[in-house]
């Protein structure tokens, strides 16, 4: 059976492979509508998908989708519509329709705005199908949707819209979006200067397919925003940090990553710890732990990242020293910047390493828009990446969230090649600082003069913006 | 920390080959309650160092685990409950980790083992 999957016009990238992961998750469908899967859609928000089973009761949360409804008809007028209704059959509709039952019809649009009496109008149209109920506007037993959506021919900042093409159906799953109230960051008690949006971290705890019996584990914790979201999902949570007041101290006994757990009601995670990510303290068996790594590596745009070992050791400018003896309990060790390569490049490692087969690595990686070149993103032999959704963020740069699923074993050449690469990581430290700066690429001003010579790359703009609406 | 974390850490000082397990040193263990599940210990089960496991609850003061486990044991409910209790509800929380080879004090407080290493231990 066929269902349309109507989705919020938000976070475009993110909304099919929020459902792809559900669909994995719950084990509910085959093969998609490929005729609708088209680039046009991806603005639109209609997609099609045979489920298998009532979908209703297998989506227990979705972010995105609006809702999932079996068409009863649709065309490109009311003319059409009426008889593609009509010809539905009649076993499928009888049994919503019969005197006993209650009913609500809700007209939506995309595109165009209705009056009321023009709602009221169509509403009146749809005479022709042989409604027995009673309406209940507050508490129906069932929910039909008209949906209209029209060319509405003027700029508005969003790309052109589709042919106008009506559908009527019944509701069979509804978006759960009272989540994102409840967990908003602004009533969040601890909360760090990058903390991950609420609504962003149940899309990855999502593609992540977080659920009870799950081990989930983020290498860059911070205040804990993205485990909640998968705790919420009910998986088993573990982080660590390079900072320790991020992890142990928090701002005092009622506002840090315990109490942010515990103001959801939320299971407190089975560990946190202070770790570096470039030095991970794992004993050496142990390896397919993790069911998933969600995380939001630092990429030194808002946050850079830190690793042991001196800053002034790693440039070179002071020799290898001794920590004395009588100091060494209390001595705080210093760190130095973490350039991203290889931040992602210890994390691909650690993910190879310890997730499970079949386990998801989901985490964001930036991108300056001027050179985003479609699938150019860190690759690893384990790994196959299986989705990839651009958030923008500035005109200069972007973020993508990965998933990626562990389709191979962690081997003996892996390990070398991995440790080959950590050493020359380590002997050209400033060079990868230097080269992996993304931070002067977003925040240098632009240069009045090369605007001024005409220089191409910036006053062609290479992808269209739509942001504010293509968020 | 729960022993499940202690499990999996090791001292991973530049130079130490055997880093597993770490010598707890007890100030202070708690308890707290956790939601049990199944699933979750079966799939942990296989992952375990059992032996370390075994010493490191006796060190924290619940002898109750037996000295060897198999996979059959999974099915025993009463076995579950203690591996249960044992790997999730008890918590060091003020203490030290200590390495096996150097000795090297990792300080366990507010229940967050900090393992970050000293800059001449990289």
């Amino acid at each position: 059976m066929w269902f349309l999957c109507m989705f919020f016009h938000r976070l475009l990238d993110y909304r099919k492979t929020e459902v792809e992961s559900l669909a994995e998750l719950f084990g509910a469908f085959g093969d998609r509508d490929r005729d609708r899967d088209d680039e046009e859609n991806k603005l639109l928000l209609e997609w099609r998908l045979p489920l298998h089973h009532h979908p209703g009761l297998s989506f227990p949360f979705r972010i995105l989708v609006k809702g999932l409804y079996e068409v009863w008809g649709e065309g490109g007028s009311y003319e059409e519509l009426e008889e593609s209704i009509r010809s539905y059959p009649d076993e499928r509709k009888l049994p919503y329709l019969n005197s006993g039952s209650t009913f609500k019809i809700t007209v939506d649009t995309f595109g165009k705005v209705i009056s009321f009496q023009e709602q009221n109008h169509r509403i009146k149209g749809l005479a022709y199908i042989p409604f027995k109920g009673r309406v209940d506007l507050r508490n129906p037993e069932h929910k039909f949707w008209l949906m209209e959506t029209d060319d509405y021919g003027v700029n508005n900042g969003l790309p052109p819209m589709v042919q106008r093409r009506i559908f009527f159906g019944r509701e069979v799953g509804g978006a759960d979006r009272k989540l994102l109230p409840t967990y908003q960051l602004k009533s969040r008690t601890y909360l760090g200067p990058t903390a991950m949006d609420a609504e962003m971290a149940f899309l990855m705890a999502n593609q992540a397919l977080a659920r009870p019996g799950k081990l989930v584990y983020d290498p860059f914790v911070g205040t804990g925003s993205i485990l909640i979201a998968a705790a919420h999902f009910g998986a088993m949570t573990m982080g660590a940090d390079i900072d320790i007041r991020v992890v142990r101290d928090g701002r005092g006994p009622d506002c840090n990553v315990w109490s942010n757990f515990k103001q959801y009601g939320l299971p407190m995670p089975v560990a946190l710890l202070r770790a570096d990510n470039n030095l991970p303290p794992w004993r050496p068996g142990l390896k397919e732990i993790f069911d998933a790594i969600i995380c939001d590596p630092p990429y030194g745009v808002r946050a850079g990242g830190r690793k042991s070992g001196g800053r002034k050791l790693l440039k070179g400018t002071v020799d290898p020293y001794t920590v004395p003896d009588d100091k060494r309990t209390d001595h705080i060790p210093s760190t130095g910047s973490y350039c991203l390569a290889e931040c992602v490049h210890d994390l691909l490692d650690l993910a190879a390493k310890m997730l499970i087969m079949g386990g998801r690595l989901v985490f964001f990686y930036p991108v300056l828009r001027e050179d985003y070149v479609e699938n150019h993103f860190p690759g690893h032999p384990c790994f196959k990446l299986i989705a990839t959704s651009e958030q923008i963020l500035s005109s200069r740069y972007s973020r993508v969230l990965l998933t990626m699923v562990k389709i191979s074993p962690y081997t003996e050449e892996i390990a070398e090649a991995a440790q080959i690469r950590h050493i020359e990581f380590r002997e050209n430290h400033l060079k990868w600082l230097e080269d992996g700066n993304l931070h002067s690429a977003v925040f240098t001003p632009t240069d009045p003069q090369l605007i001024a010579a005409g220089d191409s790359k910036l006053s062609k703009d290479p992808k269209p913006k739509y942001r504010g609406k293509y968020v | 920390m729960r022993l499940l974390t202690h499990n999996m850490l090791s001292s991973n000082i530049k130079g130490v080959s055997n880093g597993f397990p770490l010598r707890i040193e007890v100030e202070k263990v708690i308890e707290k309650h956790v939601d049990f599940n199944a699933d979750f210990l079966r799939n942990m089960f296989p992952k375990i160092e059992w032996k370390a496991f075994v010493d490191a609850a006796k060190t924290i003061g619940y002898a109750e685990l037996p000295e060897e486990a198999d996979s059959s044991m999974l099915d025993s409910d009463e076995f579950l409950n203690k591996f249960h209790h044992a790997l999730l509800e008890l918590h060091l929380e003020e203490g030290g980790l200590v390495c096996p080879e150097t000795g090297r004090r990792f300080p366990v407080s507010k229940g967050i083992p900090n393992m970050l290493l000293h800059e001449d231990e990289v």
